[in-house]
């Protein structure tokens, strides 16, 4: 195994993890703030996944189609918010798992009213549709640096969205205690509705960015889903900093079972042996990380509360 | 009075209902939602086409058929066929996409004596040992496009084969079928998760270990997932792509488009096959579905009622009969849009299979091209454990 390889694949760790983390971060930011487990995050994914896909169909620019996935299903976000949310805010966490696991059923199956049951095609962007070559010999897809870049882009401008501006500490003090929020003038309806909003674009950025690389069809949110719970359970439910450092573990963990474990079970074992058990291990090391972690950390590695 | 007179036109019409034949009942369980949605809604509308030609009759006799989703699940599956049997009392059933639901509902259906003609799924099972009289393969059986995929990559010189699957039992059917119709030892086997998003790792490994083609069996969104990434890496420029006809059929084109152009892949069936009856059938289909180009699904499901069709004559319309239904099923005497072919004992065809290579046509349309025969008459390996 050379070591452009090797490198090769710690930058597809810390590229899977970042895509996972595009979509972490709005899901967490929601339950950070407004106490409710939105397992509708995948559809709203899935909506910006569409929209941009149908957009870049029409007018074959992919900024337009980013820029379009963000404002319809930020708008998609914000009827929710006012239909649903709002009214499951102040219902236990059961009641709110159920309500918007049937804005899942329903958003399958609208989408397949709309677009049909068959997925539906995003081109890529034509200046990133190729390799680049980051070293001699080491060539990888532009494409995915530009998740990479996103990503961290997102990552930033979270953070500082948080730390260092007005709303970032309304966000923060509603989150810690929202009634004493409440006492202290914040407008926490209001609050809330552009928290659940700002997730909605959040999701829609990463179906958009994620669309060119990924099947958009419907269902593709529950999918990605389950990684990504994994991603926040690992770093804390409802912190920022714990979604992107558990995503990027997952995505690291992921993908070097992927690409190392087969290769070293060889190593150890016969073939035989290492072909049919490398792939298993690979395929739960992160729920092994998530086991872990949780045995150590019950509440996740940066908990949001206490 | 009016009593009088209502039981005196009663009585006047019971004869000519009795007289009047119930209709032959065809159960068809469709796949409109759930995980094969998109290949199910493909062979509703092959089957629509063929019911619709036939003007709702089957050999010249007033037919029913029963269309029901069942959602690609196999326990919801086995109470409709239930219900189908006992209730409907159908004379012939069709229309699951996958294995599993076959696999499910074949056993009944089999004590029932009801003809179950496949419009897609030929599980190893029912090709060995559990082979029935009142099964129909009427498309493949399950290994046929992977052992024709592996005889493509062999006869086209690919020394060096990377072969990919996700790591479960129809995977591992497939590379298997692949590696007999191969004959070589593939370079690299690599088994990924069911339903994998991300394939950055296992394209990092291909491109180091830089073989002439790799050969993919990866079902439904995992497939479209691969395809576009492996183009975005760069590796469509110097690795060949090889997979089974429905890797890469039209409802997948539309989902991929530019990415799957040199795609070689394998079937039975191809739109541009040149014989007759799937000229007729794919003019037909473009006419009543807005200019669409049939995949592999409906092309089965249009088959499959012409089957049925052919039966029902062959016997006068006497389906009570089994014994001679299914005599005249197993001629396979209607024209096939595959162009002839015969059952074996196992009642799966032996068929030819051909390879067709995704290409841009001089329209600007993206389509599957007809390239070459690879076997002129298949016939699966299983045949051998069918004792009946």
């Amino acid at each position: 195994m050379s070591g452009t390889l090797i490198a090769e694949q710690l930058l597809n760790g810390l590229q899977f993890g970042l895509m996972l983390f595009l979509i972490a971060a709005g899901l967490t930011l929601v339950f950070g703030i407004l106490d409710i487990l939105n397992v509708a995050h995948g559809s709203l994914y899935m909506a910006g996944a569409y929209v941009a896909a149908q957009t870049m169909q029409v007018t074959g620019s992919f900024v337009a189609a980013v820029l379009m996935a963000a404002v319809i299903t930020g708008l998609v976000g914000l009827v929710l918010e006012l239909l649903l949310v709002r009214k499951l805010v102040v219902r236990d966490h059961l009641a709110q798992v159920l309500g918007t696991f049937a804005v899942i059923l329903i958003a399958n199956d609208v989408v397949k009213m709309i677009w049909g049951p068959a997925p539906i095609m995003m081109n890529m962007p034509s200046s990133l549709a190729g390799p680049v070559s980051l070293l001699p010999d080491f060539l990888y897809p532009a494409y995915r640096l530009l998740i990479i870049a996103v990503g961290l882009a997102v990552a930033l401008g979270l953070y500082l969205f948080v730390t260092r501006t007005r709303a970032g500490v309304l966000v923060r003090a509603g989150a810690s205690n929202r009634q004493m929020a409440t006492l202290m003038g914040v407008r926490v309806p209001v609050l809330f509705m552009g928290v659940f909003v700002l997730g909605a674009v959040l999701a829609a950025l990463a179906g958009a960015l994620l669309g060119p690389i990924t099947a958009i069809q419907a269902g593709m949110g529950e999918q990605i889903l389950i990684l990504v719970l994994v991603c926040i359970v690992i770093g804390g439910i409802g912190s920022m900093r714990g979604a992107f450092v558990g995503a990027l573990l997952v995505g690291f963990v992921d993908t070097a079972g992927r690409a190392f474990l087969p290769t070293l079970l060889k190593l150890f074992f016969s073939p035989a042996v290492a072909s049919s058990v490398g792939p298993t291990l690979a395929a739960i090391s992160i729920y092994i990380l998530m086991a872990v972690v949780l045995v150590f950390r019950p509440a996740g590695l940066f908990p949001a509360r206490g | 009075m009016r009593l009088f007179k209502n039981l005196v036109v009663a009585a006047l019409l019971l004869p000519a209902i009795a007289l009047a034949q119930t209709p032959i009942k065809v159960g068809i369980a469709n796949d409109l939602s759930g995980p094969f949605a998109a290949l199910g809604a493909e062979a509703r509308d092959g089957f629509n086409l063929a019911i619709k030609q036939l003007g709702n009759k089957l050999g010249g006799q007033p037919a029913e058929f029963i269309q029901t989703d069942m959602g690609g699940n196999p326990d919801q599956a086995r109470q409709l066929v239930t219900r189908y049997i006992q209730r409907d009392k159908i004379d012939f059933f069709t229309g699951p996409i996958g294995s599993n639901v076959a696999l499910a509902v074949g056993p009944a259906l089999f004590a029932a004596k009801v003809p179950y003609l496949s419009n897609n799924p030929g599980p190893s099972q029912f090709a060995g040992a559990q082979c029935n009289d009142y099964w129909f393969g009427v498309s493949y059986q399950n290994d046929a496009f992977h052992e024709a995929a592996g005889k493509v990559a062999a006869d086209r010189g690919f020394k060096k084969m990377v072969i990919l699957a996700p790591d479960y039992p129809a995977g591992k059917d497939a590379l298997n079928g692949f590696k007999r119709g191969y004959k070589l030892a593939p370079n690299q086997e690599v088994y990924t998760k069911l339903g994998q998003i991300d394939y950055a790792a296992e394209l990092a490994q291909i491109r180091d270990a830089k073989p002439d083609a790799i050969y993919i069996f990866l079902p439904g969104g995992m497939g479209i997932n691969f395809v576009k990434q492996f183009v975005s890496a760069g590796l469509n420029k110097s690795v060949k792509l090889v997979g089974p006809g429905f890797s890469a059929d039209e409802d997948v084109i539309q989902a991929v488009g530019e990415p799957l152009i040199g795609m070689f892949n394998t079937a039975q069936w191809a739109h541009d096959l040149d014989n007759a009856q799937n000229k007729k059938f794919v003019e037909a289909f473009r006419k009543e579905y807005n200019n669409r180009y049939p995949a592999v699904y409906a092309a089965q499901a249009y088959d499959t009622i012409m089957a049925i069709d052919a039966a029902v004559k062959a016997t006068g319309g006497k389906v009570a009969d089994r014994e001679a239904v299914i005599a005249a099923l197993k001629k396979a005497d209607f024209s096939s849009v595959r162009g002839p072919f015969k059952y074996g004992v196992n009642n799966f065809p032996i068929q030819p299979l051909y390879v067709r290579v995704v290409e841009k046509g001089a329209d600007g349309r993206i389509t599957n091209k007809l390239v070459g025969k690879v076997f002129d008459s298949y016939q699966d390996v299983y045949v051998g454990e069918c004792k009946k």
